[in-house]
Order: C-alpha cells, then sequence, then structure tokens
C-alpha cells in the first residue's frame, strides 16, 4: 500500500542518477505525509531494484509485458496508469529527462490528473503539496497546487540531491502485469542512435562551455580538453551553434538545453538573457571573459577577467595537476610556442 | 492531408518579466508578445507536409484578441485557414489541451503539429496531453519527420546524448524541435493580402482546472560573484575556491 509511486530507469551502470533523486525526493515527502513508497521499474535488465533499498524504499514492482521489450510511451502511459489505479497510489514522481517528459503528460491526462512539470521543490503547506518550479525560462518561479487527488510531478534532474537512507532496507520485489493491446504501442521505438560516445550536456555534471569569444571552431579542443579533464561535457552558445563550430545538441539557453550541473564554466560567453536561461541554475558558474561588464558576471559565482586564450591553457596546466592528470599535449606545446 | 499546427502566443525571449500585484502571474504591460520560437517549426512542417501531400493547414492559437497577430502571420506564410480560441490567460494547461483536443475533433486532422515546448510555462506536455485526449499516438522534440504515403509516420526524437528512432501512424501529435527544417519567412505581399483574410475564432470548451499557480515569484540570485583577475596567483584561488569553498571539484 504505497501512495507514492516513484517511477526508476537504469543503464549499464544501474539505477540512473535521475532515479536515485527521484527515490530521494519520494522518500522525504513520503516522511512527511506519513505514506509509503514504491519504486517502479519501467525499463530493462538487469534487476536493479535491490539498489532501491539503499534509498530506504521497502518496495518495488517491476512492470512486465512482452509487448513493452521495445519501448513505446504510449503504452508505458497506459501499463502506468493501470498500476496507479490497483495500487490505489496517489502521487507519481518522474524524472523530467526526455522520456519522462513525454510520458509524465501523457499519463497524468489518462488519469485527469494533475500534472506539474519540471519541479525543483516541495513545501507542505497546511497538509497541502506546493511544487515549485520554474516558468519563463527560468525568470520566474511559479508555486503550483495541483487540485486533483492523483497527481503527478516530474523532476527536474540534478537538482534534488541523491542520498541513500541513513539505514539501508532490504527491497520486497513485485512483479505487475498490464492488460495490454497491440494498439496500444502506437509509436514505439525502433532504435537509439547514440552521438558518438560523447557526454551529453543534460547527463553531464560538469559543462565547460564556449561562446563566440572562442574566434572559430579550430579553438574548441581546449574547451573540449578541459570538458574531458573534468569528466564533464561541452556547451556552447547560440552563436557558435549559429555559425556552424558547435552541433546543436550543444546548445545551452532558452531555444537550447536547459541545464544544472554543479559545475558550469562559460568561456567567452558574453551571457545574454537567453543563455543565462538555460544554465543559471547551475550550482556554480565560473566566467571566463576578458569584458569585466559582461553580463555573465552578474551570475557567475567565481569570474574571471581576461583573455581566455592566455587563461584557459595556463588553467588547465593548473587544474591537471590539482586532479593529478596528465596535462594535455596541445596545451603543452602552445605554453611551449609562448615561451 | 489536412494539418493543424499549434501556435502559442508568448513573451518575447528577451522579455525581462515583472510579477503582477496579485502575486499570481507576470505584469504583462508592455511585453512584447510573439509567436513561440518552436511553433515557427511546426508551422514550417505543416506548410511543407501540405506540399508534399497536398490538402490543408489550419493554425490554431489559444489566447487573447492579441495573438490573432501571429495568426495573421501564419496566413501570410501560408496557411488555409486560422482560428483563435479566445482565452485571456485563464485556462490552465488541461484546459488549453482540451481546447485544442476540442477544436481537434471538429476538424479531424490526420496530424497536429507543436513545438517542442512552450517558451511561456516550458511544459513540453501538449503533445502528449493532446494525444491522449484524442486517443492519437504522440512523439514529442522531433528533428526529423518522414511520412510515408501508407500512413506511417518515423521520427528522431532527441533525447540525451542521442536521437530515438520512432515509428507511429497517422493520425497522430507531433512536437518538434529546432533543426527539423529552416522556417521560411513571409513576403511583404503575402502580408497585406493575409490582412483581409479572415480569422475564426471560438469559445473554449468549458473545464476544470486540475492545477492553480499558487504564487509567482522572481528567483533569488544569492551568487557570491568573486570577480578575479587572470594571473597565476588568481587562478590558483580559483582552483581552491572551487576544491576548498564550492565544493566541485
Ligand atoms: C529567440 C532567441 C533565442 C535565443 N536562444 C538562445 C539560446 O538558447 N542560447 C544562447 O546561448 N543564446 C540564445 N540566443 C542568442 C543570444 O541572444 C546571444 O546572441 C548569444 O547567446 C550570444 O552568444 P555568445 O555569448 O557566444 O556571443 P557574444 O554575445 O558575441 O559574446 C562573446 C563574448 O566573448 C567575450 N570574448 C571575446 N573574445 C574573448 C577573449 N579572447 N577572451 C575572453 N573573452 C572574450 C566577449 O567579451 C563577449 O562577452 C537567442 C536569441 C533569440 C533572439
Ligand atoms: N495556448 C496555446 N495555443 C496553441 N498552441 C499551444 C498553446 N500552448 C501550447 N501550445 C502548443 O503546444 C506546444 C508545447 O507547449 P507546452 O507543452 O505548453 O510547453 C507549443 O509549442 C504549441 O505548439
Amino acid at each position: 500500500m504505497a501512495a507514492i509511486l516513484a517511477l526508476v530507469e537504469t543503464d549499464a551502470a544501474g539505477l540512473k542518477r535521475s532515479s536515485c533523486e527521484v527515490l530521494t525526493a519520494a522518500r522525504t515527502l513520503a516522511a512527511q505525509q506519513s505514506v509509503g513508497v514504491t519504486a517502479v521499474l519501467i525499463a530493462g535488465p538487469p534487476d536493479p531494484l535491490q539498489q532501491v533499498g539503499v534509498y530506504g524504499v521497502e518496495e518495488g514492482i517491476v512492470i512486465e509485458h512482452e509487448l513493452l521489450q521495445d519501448y513505446s510511451m504510449p503504452a508505458m502511459a497506459v501499463a502506468l496508469a493501470q498500476l496507479v489505479e490497483a495500487e490505489g497510489a496517489c502521487t507519481v514522481l518522474i524524472a523530467a529527462n526526455a522520456r519522462g517528459k513525454e510520458l509524465a503528460p501523457r499519463l497524468a491526462t489518462k488519469l485527469r490528473a494533475g500534472y506539474a512539470p519540471d519541479c525543483m521543490e516541495f513545501r507542505l503547506q497546511d497538509g497541502q503539496l506546493l511544487a515549485l518550479r520554474p516558468v519563463y525560462a527560468g525568470k520566474v518561479m511559479a508555486t503550483v497546487r495541483l487540485r486533483t487527488p492523483i497527481q503527478v510531478y516530474s523532476l527536474r534532474p540534478n537538482v534534488f540531491t541523491a542520498r541513500p537512507a541513513e539505514y539501508p532496507v532490504v527491497t520486497t520485489i513485485r512483479r505487475f502485469q498490464p492488460q495490454l493491446r497491440p494498439e496500444d504501442c502506437s509509436a514505439v521505438v525502433r532504435d537509439v542512435l547514440r552521438t558518438s560516445g560523447k557526454l551529453d550536456v543534460l547527463e553531464a555534471d560538469i559543462i565547460v562551455s564556449g561562446g563566440r569569444g572562442m574566434r572559430g571552431p579550430e579553438h574548441f579542443w581546449m574547451i573540449e580538453e578541459l570538458a574531458q579533464m573534468l569528466g564533464g561535457a561541452v556547451g556552447a552558445s547560440r552563436a557558435v551553434v549559429d555559425a556552424g563550430w558547435r552541433p546543436h545538441s550543444e546548445q545551452v539557453g532558452q531555444t537550447g538545453k536547459t541545464v544544472s550541473p554543479s559545475l558550469y564554466i562559460a568561456c567567452g560567453i558574453s551571457g545574454a538573457i537567453q543563455h543565462l536561461a538555460g544554465m543559471s541554475s547551475s550550482k556554480v558558474i565560473v566566467a571566463i571573459n576578458k569584458d569585466p561588464e559582461a553580463p555573465i558576471f552578474k551570475v557567475a559565482d567565481y569570474g574571471i577577467v581576461g583573455d581566455l586564450f592566455d587563461v584557459l591553457p595556463r588553467l588547465a596546466v593548473k587544474l591537471a595537476h590539482f586532479l593529478g592528470k596528465p596535462v594535455p599535449e596541445r596545451f603543452l606545446n602552445l605554453l611551449q610556442q609562448r615561451n | 492531408m489536412r494539418v493543424m499546427a499549434c501556435l502559442s502566443y508568448v513573451p518575447d525571449t528577451a522579455a525581462r518579466p515583472r510579477i503582477a500585484p496579485d502575486g499570481r502571474q507576470i505584469d504583462r504591460t508592455g511585453i512584447k508578445f510573439i509567436m513561440n520560437p518552436y511553433d515557427e517549426y511546426a508551422l514550417e512542417e505543416a506548410l511543407r507536409v501540405r506540399e508534399r501531400f497536398g490538402g490543408e493547414v489550419l493554425a490554431v492559437c489559444v489566447g487573447p484578441e492579441a495573438a490573432t497577430e501571429i495568426l495573421r502571420t501564419a496566413l501570410a506564410l501560408g496557411v488555409d485557414r486560422a482560428l483563435l480560441v479566445r482565452d485571456d490567460w485563464t485556462l490552465d494547461s488541461f484546459g488549453v489541451a482540451t481546447a485544442l483536443a476540442h477544436v481537434a475533433r471538429q476538424y479531424q486532422p490526420e496530424l497536429i503539429l507543436m513545438g517542442r515546448q512552450s517558451i511561456d510555462f516550458d511544459s513540453f506536455q501538449m503533445a502528449s496531453a493532446v494525444g491522449e485526449l484524442l486517443g492519437y499516438p504522440s512523439v514529442s522534440v522531433v528533428s526529423r519527420l518522414t511520412i510515408a504515403e501508407d500512413g506511417s509516420v518515423e521520427v528522431d526524437r532527441d533525447i540525451e546524448g542521442g536521437k530515438e528512432v520512432v515509428q507511429t501512424r497517422l493520425p497522430c501529435v507531433i512536437s518538434v524541435q529546432k533543426g527539423i527544417n529552416e522556417p521560411r519567412y513571409p513576403k511583404l505581399p503575402d502580408i497585406i493580402k493575409a490582412k483581409a483574410k479572415p480569422i475564426e475564432s471560438i469559445e473554449p470548451p468549458l473545464v476544470e482546472p486540475l492545477s492553480d499557480i499558487v504564487s509567482m515569484e522572481l528567483p533569488q540570485r544569492h551568487r557570491a560573484g568573486k570577480i578575479l583577475g587572470s594571473s597565476d596567483a588568481e587562478l590558483d584561488e580559483l582552483i581552491r575556491l572551487l576544491h576548498e569553498e564550492a565544493k566541485v571539484i
């Protein structure tokens, strides 16, 4: 008997980080409301629901159906709606990643449940749950209350910290077989094309972004090397994407991707409002810009005023030393040429 | 083929909203409103589908009277009909979805095109919601759309770190992403001609909202904002701060 269903997903490494965040948020809400949490696994092998116990969630359900072998969002919504009803659940939490953002509103509409997308915080006020979510590209925060007995929330990734429970528990796992018809699988994923093994800005904990200040695509290796050294992803401003220096998948901003990594390093980016809209919820922002008046400094926690062609090679060497990693050769060559 | 293109009327991306006195919405005075940038791609795709398969395009906006402005643009770009569902910012997302589904039930489109997100509430939900209300499949954030003569549809949909290839069928709802096409610009003679074209309007169906906005606030910016120079000592200090103070490396 769980009032809160927390949807989890896995990849080769086990539970996705966004799922651990959802579980932590579910546990917190459940404690406040004195209800239970059930983790629901919506995709793929192996059997990672045991990991759920780390987050203090005692019950797990695996949805199983032969028609769900290839992911189908509409079919998944049917299956989940049946599960919500079978369990008598009141609250469904889903990570607001690409699949979650598509699935959650379909599920909510099917259940005629209220839906609050992309939530960043929950508050309990007079027994009512309030969700805080960014609107107008994060220029405004809205507090939303859902009016319906069943409620669906999607949680912006990287905002809720994943915290293992003080006492891990052993999770009991059940299976759930939904009633699905072939016509429920009305849109089916046939293939997944990965972009050349590169880490996506949406999944990265650290992002190094370059703007027009990089002067040309031939200098972006500096951004790439720095990102790699930090285990992060490469981001870009729209100006450099429009100029064809970088692919659109790297664009951060109002018409690109909205990111909230732990660390965002903006190199040669002026900080136009549309760019800020996509990254200002990052936990820590570093800006490197030669113009001390650049608007990016207004949102930066740490700013370096300087020419990035001078700053980046020296910073790379220092970072490599600090992290105990080899200094990328191209930076060394560059510094040697200069001396 | 009948195609319905959904256009939302939103504040310009450069707008800096302030909160209205009631504390529950933005103050819209003095803000420039535009066609939602993603909907330009939806509209372009609708026109291309018509160019390929014949048929007609209906542009729909759920919005205030002033939103006829973007419907005029759609007419200038070549849509066959334009419809305003009148709403002075009172409907919640479910209300808008219900209104769009209501229009679709009457118009019977085989394809409904939308933008991936409306840049006011950034909900990414309309395609899924309208698809569900109509019992149509829906696919969101699509950057390639291929429709075969037999009505089967294959799309690429952007996900973290790549794309999903999704197979579906008409009738369906698709929300599109930048990159799917290059939108055309309206030509001056067409803009003038569009001024004389009719814009239909209806009232939205009555539905109870499923959500309320309790309040809106401007986010607090409490960045420490330490600005350093670029000497070696300052770069060392940056690394120290990132490690000891911010604890991110
Ligand atoms: C509808 C719409 C949507 C938009 N969506 C987005 C979006 O999603 N994302 C986005 O990023 N933008 C978006 N924009 C564009 C945005 O308005 C800016 O034009 C863009 O962000 C600027 O990119 P930039 O900072 O790289 O370039 P610029 O504004 O040209 O800034 C370059 C910066 O580099 C600095 N610089 C130059 N040389 C050096 C050097 N040697 N060392 C150090 N610093 C140097 C300069 O001081 C300057 O601050 C959008 C605009 C519109 C109208
Ligand atoms: N009020 C509206 N009128 C017409 N279309 C809308 C409206 N709101 C949203 N849409 C469509 O739905 C898409 C996604 O919006 P949303 O899910 O609200 O972020 C938009 O790009 C539009 O195509």
